[in-house]
């Protein structure tokens, strides 16, 4: 079956300023939607947005053309979302930090796999607080695998990566999105999946703060 | 729904016994304070004995205080708060079990203590079924409504101390008929009434507090 996440004249309205207007979106099942544009368009609000951490100002989203509003447990449920905060606890081990969140959204054990998945395995029994940037960021990717979740939401997910990581990535994206998954992805740096994913520039929608800007500006 | 519940105590508690300095922090606090006021009071017998149930109740008032604002603080820094939001459970169920493990690491080992510190501020023996009792009755509420206090200034700077301006005034009526509680034991008075208004305060904060704390903490993340 194949699922449709949309948004729909979605307005952000942040600190006294619309970061976008009128913003519409949609990913199918298999699908990937990279979203670009300049420092400050509203990428990662966008994301929190679809993540429901933000509220809109205005508009929607919708699962099948259900309002994601109608059912917010729902939608937690079948997202993971990872921020440039890695949610990473020092004190406990490796498996310990991945245990947690992925038995929270399912009671089965995937960690031994995730782990190896990202290759950082062999750290399993090390506690976090000995772990480097880079594979601080691979655990943050391993907890995104074990999750099981259909919708990936991925603020910058290649700061802090290796070129080596990059490609881990790309390659986890791919297999996601042949399992059936969809995956929105804010990034600067170019990330290759594979050529068929749709691409949404936000500064496209900024349009009308230009004109809130002037009508400030010549008050 | 109970098997997340489990799994975020569970959490709490691995994580306040990894790194430890929590929760020794409060007891180590509360048994301070009151060892200060024999000192400063002077160990006249009697005076003590009249003060006790007080000093002890005051100073567990100001440990809990003290251990708020951990309570959501360390997840909001690391970026965890964002993933509890989103698990597939009611943000009030996850608040309750926040404040559950709460009480585990601070209520509870000041229950065990305060005996031993009535016993320090020669309280009469009286008394101390009856403290045991309203500390049993009254930790929960303490943690439950510090929960929205905690919530409502995560992200502010300086949140410990404006916590305190929040919560402190919302501990007056707990603190009244805990302590009127322990006097009427003392006196031979009936204690009922005071104990039957701490369960009222605790029924009442139970589902209200977690659902406010879950307000403010949603509120806090926008």
């Amino acid at each position: 079956m194949t699922n449709r996440f949309t948004g729909h004249a979605l307005t952000c309205f942040r600190g006294e300023r619309f970061v976008f207007e009128g913003l519409e979106f949609g990913v199918e099942s298999g699908g990937a939607l990279v979203l670009t544009g300049p420092n400050g368009s509203g990428k990662s609000s966008l994301i929190r947005i679809m993540a429901t951490l933000l509220g809109a100002a205005d508009g929607h989203l919708a699962w099948n053309g259900e309002p994601v509003a109608e059912d917010p447990e729902g939608h937690h449920a079948r997202l993971h979302y990872i921020a440039y905060q890695d949610a990473i606890k020092p004190v406990m081990t490796v498996r310990e930090n991945l245990g947690f969140w992925s038995q929270l959204k399912s009671p089965l054990d995937r960690v031994e796999t995730a782990l190896e998945s990202v290759g950082i395995g062999r750290l399993a029994d090390t506690p976090a607080q000995f772990l480097s940037s880079g594979q601080r960021r691979r655990l943050s990717l391993a907890r995104l695998v074990a999750s099981e979740a259909e919708l990936w939401l991925l603020d910058e997910p290649t700061v802090g990566l290796d070129r080596d990581a990059i490609r881990l990535l790309e390659g986890l994206v791919a297999a996601h999105r042949a399992d059936g998954g969809m995956t929105v992805l804010a990034t600067h740096q170019p990330v290759d999946l594979g050529g068929d994913e749709t691409r949404l520039d936000i500064s496209a929608y900024t349009a009308n703060r230009q004109i809130f800007d002037d009508a400030e500006a010549t008050r | 729904m109970i098997r997340i519940f489990r799994h975020l105590v569970m959490r709490e508690l691995r994580l306040a016994l990894r790194q430890g300095t929590d929760v020794a922090m409060v007891i180590s606090f509360f048994v301070i304070t009151v060892t200060l006021f024999p000192l400063g009071v002077g160990p006249e017998p009697n005076i003590l004995a009249r003060i006790a149930a007080g000093v002890v109740w005051v100073t567990a008032l100001l440990a809990v205080m003290l251990s708020l604002e951990r309570m959501f603080q360390s997840d909001y820094e690391d970026g965890s708060v964002d993933l509890l939001l989103l698990t597939p459970a009611p943000l009030e169920l996850v608040v309750l079990a926040k404040i559950t493990a709460h009480w585990l690491l601070t209520g509870f080992p000041l229950i065990v203590t305060a005996p031993v510190l009535a016993a320090l501020m020669n309280m009469p023996a009286a008394g101390y079924g009856i403290l045991v009792a309203t500390m049993a009755l009254a930790t929960p509420t303490l943690s439950l409504i510090g929960a929205v206090g905690a919530a409502l200034t995560l992200g502010a700077r300086r949140g410990g101390v404006l916590i305190s301006l929040l919560v402190l005034p919302l501990y007056i009526p707990v603190l009244i008929f805990a302590v009127a509680a322990v006097d009427a034991s003392i006196t031979d008075l009936t204690t009922r009434p005071h104990l039957l208004i701490l369960g009222a305060m605790l029924a009442a904060a139970l589902p209200l507090a977690p659902w406010a704390a879950a307000a403010a903490l949603r509120h806090s993340l926008r």
